[in-house]
């Protein structure tokens, strides 16, 4: 019997449909547990999701290679996603238009903060220059800041953890640091949102707000696209300062 | 759903395409976006097809993340290494980002014209 066990595990082990599965079964599981806690912040399903992931991988030995193998299918929908914003983007063009100012200074202020206060606050604390140059592009989506990265001289797959966790952080602590400062206004809410944390902190807006996840997703294209045109200018001066 | 999901990958496609012929910094999925967005604007708005799809890939997007999410595995010396001025600057910038956009845009749509009700 137990042969006959290790020979399925053999063959699942490196084919993609075990990586998949339990993507979509660790989500799903992790959007119940939210949807219980009543769509709580701290509940976030990508933090729950990521962790189950991560200790079921270390517990059964399976290298990050294997299972990406599987998982990219899920990855690779994000190209896809991050088209198919620009619809919430045109449900709210008026809305948009009607506030071009402020989205304007929005957009550079909090763009610029997130890049700059990242580096300090690490150089500060002694990281090393390549994790410092990781960190600056954590505020944009995954496959934008990865660009990033490489080409300023942090490390990709460091870069997308540290994007993944700063969605993370910026969903759970958004709506207090915003009710603190009594921001009421759904589409600044969302703004702010869209471009501290990018596609998690869209995703938790759209669940909160629909006009919020509308300038949350605007947020998140315009700070990938700021970012993308402003860091490359920026990085040899960050890298010597 | 299956047309709506072409069309998606088309205007994927084509950002990707002009990112790489113009050699331009953005990325594909990014002008796709765009691309997309004039699109609609043109056209007076999305099919009932394009919008049914679209609304269940981002009801979801957090799915989308879990998989470089996991990737933290491959950089578990690093972050032992490290972390307090990752946990730090991650925080510390986040937070501010929030603030510094929610507080600039607050001033800059209701100019010093005394209170609302």
């Amino acid at each position: 019997m137990t042969p006959r066990i290790n020979e399925i595990w053999v063959y699942l082990a490196a084919s993609p449909l075990l990586g998949l599965t339990i993507t979509l079964l660790a989500y799903q599981g992790a959007f119940v547990i939210y949807r219980r806690s009543g769509n709580h912040p701290l509940a976030n399903p990508v933090l729950i999701a990521v962790a189950a992931l991560v200790t079921l991988l270390t517990l059964t030995g399976t290298s990050y290679q294997t299972y990406f193998s599987g998982a990219q299918f899920v990855h690779f929908l994000l190209g896809p996603a991050t088209v198919a914003l620009a619809i919430p983007l045109y449900q709210q063009a008026k809305r948009v238009k009607a506030m071009l100012l402020p989205v304007v200074v929005g957009l550079f202020a909090g763009s610029l903060t997130a890049i700059l206060s990242a580096v300090a606050v690490a150089r500060l604390l002694g990281a090393s220059l390549p994790t410092q140059l990781s960190l600056a592009p954590k505020s944009v989506t995954t496959p934008i800041a990865m660009g990033i990265a490489e080409r300023i001289g942090g490390i990709p797959s460091l870069t997308a953890v540290l994007v993944i966790f700063t969605g993370i952080l910026g969903a759970v602590g958004a709506r207090y640091v915003f009710d603190a400062m009594k921001l009421r206004d759904p589409a600044i809410r969302g703004f702010a949102i869209g471009i501290a944390a990018h596609g998690i902190g869209t995703a938790r807006a759209f669940q909160v707000n629909e006009q919020s996840g509308a300038f949350a997703a605007l947020a998140m294209g315009l700070n990938g696209a700021l970012t993308a045109l402003l860091l490359p200018l920026i990085a040899p001066w960050l890298a010597v300062a | 759903m299956i047309a709506a999901l072409t069309q998606l990958l088309i205007f994927q496609l084509a950002g990707e395409v002009i990112a790489r012929s113009f050699e331009l910094p953005i990325p594909g999925p990014v002008i796709g976006m765009l691309l997309l967005f004039v699109t609609l604007v043109v056209r007076g708005g999305p099919g009932h097809d394009l919008l049914h799809t679209s609304q269940n890939l981002l009801q979801h997007l957090s799915l989308l993340f879990v998989p470089a999410g996991t990737g933290i595995m491959l950089h578990m010396h690093r972050i032992v290494d490290e972390w307090p001025a990752l946990l730090a600057s991650l925080l510390v910038s986040t937070t501010a980002a929030l603030i510094v956009t929610g507080l600039v845009m607050k001033l800059c749509s209701r100019p010093n014209r005394g209170e609302m009700p």
